[in-house]
């Protein structure tokens, strides 16, 4: 669609930002915690020592960016609560709890040295069902899958189990936690130096690489049935989207040439312009065909109290921001230490 | 039962465990906050083993704490769609806010867990205090949406639409200041207790009169009364001015609170008693004459409204009463708790405590979680039927999906889980890492 700058495009890339950085914050948090898991009866190496490193000081983090979504949506786009918590009130609800018993048993796999790998085995696979659950928003809003009738909206379970885009939807959010946390894992280890742990995730990086790309095709061809006017809007912004497989071969060639940290900050951007590109589609309709992002927003003036805040309040997050990441993340006594 | 019923009990349910964890997450950092400044004060290093010790219990506390209230808001949302739109429209900032102070608080708290052997005494001190500000200032930020509830400004309602929005006028609503004051005194007092609790119960415990780890508990305990017993006393002044609150905004909470049916001067306060639903008598109450008049308007001859003004169906539960009483009770014996214990050490000067007087100390951290669960009870459930007072009926405001009945099972059933896991974890973490090894290791 052709764009103009308005408060309502504003706040909705706000919004999609605000779930893109959830969402690979989320992969790698869920993946980590699924590698540690996988990795955790290898006795050589430190995978699992890796992994639980990382996921130890971050996790609180993460999960305080899903609220900044459910809170950003609702505030900037009051209109679309009514329907999608009518619609999401089963998948988020099992959503959130799988995220409470997960959440509940990383800490407390650090508390509790006897069962240490029993509570690591049910944060571990917990994990990788979340993403599988929260990415069924995506197909949900395609609107297939919402029943209207009687002025109460209701979502179609036979519908979603049916459509082949859920599915395809699944795969891609599985595939990406696993490629997104192996990528930075590896980048991780490579940092700390732990040469055995880098070669391990490396090798899980090239192997998911392609993977992932090949449920992303499916989301895409599934959606050519599923969401015709959205099919077509992607054709449209395929610019963002061809840019975004450039940007995958780039990252891809990284892991095989082993520059890790490019390969990351590649497959990160590779993301972010497949997100643009999505998220240009998928406008003006925040649920098809009933939101718009114009119907759906908040009154003016809240608008403008909240985008000032969020000015604020990131200005004063930044510093402490910076100083956790040269404490856990650039400080390399602390990540060499055994 | 009916969707209204269902619907405020899963999110009641989901409330009541939240607000067991939240509160400690504001109250125990404040206490880590005191051990680590004590510890910078008298140099004395039994502080620094109680603030790691605390630290740890309090992060396993997060464990449940954080995703329970990642679930309150994601129910708040499922649940009250409508409400929501309005919050979404009026009230959102503080509930954005929150998030800043929330990322505030896990950002400090990593680090100071985290990177505890990296910091400086300073930056351990500016860490917990950052983490003790975001946990305070997300409570108080959540409780200015619940404010709002009991006194909505900033708006207003033209056929069924909000128009005419006045965010910051929302965001100061006349009950803010008062209510978010309660919390936080509160919050911090239940902390306090819980600390002063636990430490009572090791020294009644302690199967042979180690002097050395009797004198650290002490020093727990202390702290906890001490700092328990200010907040308290807070709480109580703060309480008063909660009341003249309602006497202005919800009359008929009040009067439901205190069984008051009749329009009347010279009202009395009521204490306990039992209630003749059909005939609308009292009975076995302890009567304090005038006492109702003059909390309400400082004057005896304060004209308090009773319940009969206003229809039946806008009556507030008259089991609230109890929960009333209750919290004010609760909050009187913990005062006294905490003047006898810091008399008996400071003033008498003893060195050791009668273990009547410790089991007392053993109930104050329960009592005040308890009190904090009656007065959010009371004042919810003393808003019905309003979600938004005298502007949205909390039946208008309700979902309309089904299968409310399942998620409620499923919900209850991951809380009391939660509650068991969390409590064998803390004692096994305990167990295997007793202070005695811990001051032999210093």
């Amino acid at each position: 669609m052709n764009m103009t700058v308005t408060d309502e495009i504003i706040a909705v890339t706000l919004i999609w930002l605000f779930v893109f950085v959830y969402a690979i914050a989320a992969a790698i948090d869920f993946g980590a915690g699924f590698w540690s898991f996988f990795y955790r009866n290898r006795k050589k190496n430190n995978m699992s020592r890796i992994a639980n490193r990382y996921l130890s000081p971050s996790w609180e983090l993460t999960n305080t960016f899903i609220v900044l979504v459910v809170v950003g949506l609702v505030s900037f786009f009051p209109g679309v609560t009514r329907v999608l918590g009518a619609v999401l009130l089963v998948p988020f609800s099992i959503g959130v709890l799988l995220l409470a018993v997960r959440s509940a048993f990383l800490v407390y796999s650090h508390s509790v040295d006897r069962y240490k790998k029993t509570l690591i085995l049910i944060s571990g696979l917990t994990g990788i069902f979340i993403p599988a659950l929260l990415i069924l928003v995506l197909p949900i809003t395609y609107g297939d899958m919402i029943d209207t009738s009687g002025g109460v909206e209701r979502l179609l379970w036979g519908e979603l189990l049916a459509s082949s885009s859920t599915y395809a939807y699944i795969a891609f959010a599985v595939t990406s936690t696993l490629f997104l946390s192996s990528l930075l894992l590896s980048d991780y280890a490579h940092v700390s130096e732990d040469h055995e742990a880098y070669r391990v995730y490396r090798r899980d990086a090239l192997i998911l690489g392609p993977i992932t790309l090949l449920s992303s095709v499916a989301v895409v061809v599934t959606m050519q049935f599923d969401a015709p006017w959205m099919y077509e809007n992607l054709f449209a912004n395929q610019s963002w989207i061809l840019a975004s497989v450039v940007a995958f071969a780039l990252g891809y060639w990284a892991v095989y040439v082993k520059k890790p940290r490019l390969a990351t900050l590649a497959v990160v951007t590779q993301y972010l312009l497949a997100a643009t590109g999505y998220g240009r589609a998928h406008l003006p309709y925040l649920v098809y065909p009933g939101v718009t992002i114009e119907s759906g927003f908040t009154a003016e003036s809240t608008f403008h109290a909240l985008f000032i805040s969020y000015l604020v309040g990131f200005a004063i997050l930044t510093p402490g921001f910076l100083y956790f990441w040269k404490l856990f993340m650039t400080d390399r006594q602390y990540l060499k230490k055994r | 039962m009916d969707q209204v019923v269902i619907a405020r009990s899963l999110f009641g349910t989901t409330m009541g465990f939240h607000i067991i964890f939240a509160t400690l997450g504001v109250g125990i950092p404040l206490m880590i906050l005191f051990a680590e400044v004590m510890k910078l004060q008298t140099k004395d290093p039994d502080y620094t083993t109680m603030a790691m010790r605390w630290t740890k219990g309090f992060a396993v506390l997060l464990g449940v704490g954080i995703p329970t209230g990642t679930i309150a808001a994601v129910q708040l949302s499922l649940l009250w769609p409508e409400f929501m739109e309005v919050v979404g429209k009026v009230i959102a900032l503080p509930f954005q806010i929150e998030i800043f102070a929330f990322l505030l608080e896990a950002l400090f708290m990593s680090i100071y867990v985290y990177a505890y052997d990296r910091l400086s005494p300073t930056m351990r001190i500016v860490s917990v205090a950052l983490v003790a500000f975001g946990a305070v200032l997300s409570a108080v930020l959540i409780t200015n949406v619940h404010a709002f509830e009991a006194t909505p400004e900033g708006f207003r309602m033209v056929n069924g639409e909000v128009v005419d929005v006045r965010p910051w006028d929302a965001f100061f609503n006349r009950s803010f200041p008062v209510t978010a004051t309660h919390v936080m005194v509160s919050a911090w007092m239940t902390g306090a207790f819980t600390i002063a609790s636990i430490a009572a119960w090791k020294m009644l415990r302690m199967k042979k009169k180690d002097m050395r780890l009797y004198a650290f508990h002490r020093k727990a305990m202390m702290l906890g009364l001490v700092v328990g017993g200010v907040f308290s006393i807070l709480t109580a002044f703060n309480g008063h001015d909660s009341a003249q609150h309602l006497y202005h905004d919800q009359p008929e909470k009040l009067a439901a609170a205190e069984w008051l049916f009749e329009t009347e001067t010279y009202a009395p306060l009521l204490i306990g008693g039992t209630l003749d639903r059909e005939t609308l008598e009292v009975k076995n109450a302890i009567h304090i004459p005038w006492a109702l008049s003059f909390l309400s308007g400082n004057r005896f001859d304060t004209e308090v409204r009773g319940l009969n003004t206003w229809p039946r169906d806008e009556w507030p539960p008259l089991f609230i009463h109890t929960l009333f009483n209750g919290m004010v009770l609760i909050g009187g014996l913990l005062t006294a708790m905490s003047v006898v214990g810091f008399g008996w050490k400071r003033i008498l000067k003893r060195d050791v405590f009668p273990s009547w007087m410790m089991w007392g100390f053993v109930t104050a951290g329960p009592l005040a979680m308890l009190a904090i669960e009656f007065g959010w009870i009371f004042s919810c459930t003393g808003r019905q039927p309003w979600i938004i007072y005298r502007i949205m009926r909390t039946a208008d405001a309700t979902t309309s999906a089904t299968n409310l009945g399942m998620l409620f099972v499923l919900f209850t059933a991951i809380y009391v889980f939660l509650c068991v896991s969390v409590v064998a974890v803390l004692r096994y973490y305990f167990n295997r890492h007793p202070l005695e090894k811990e001051l032999a290791d210093l």
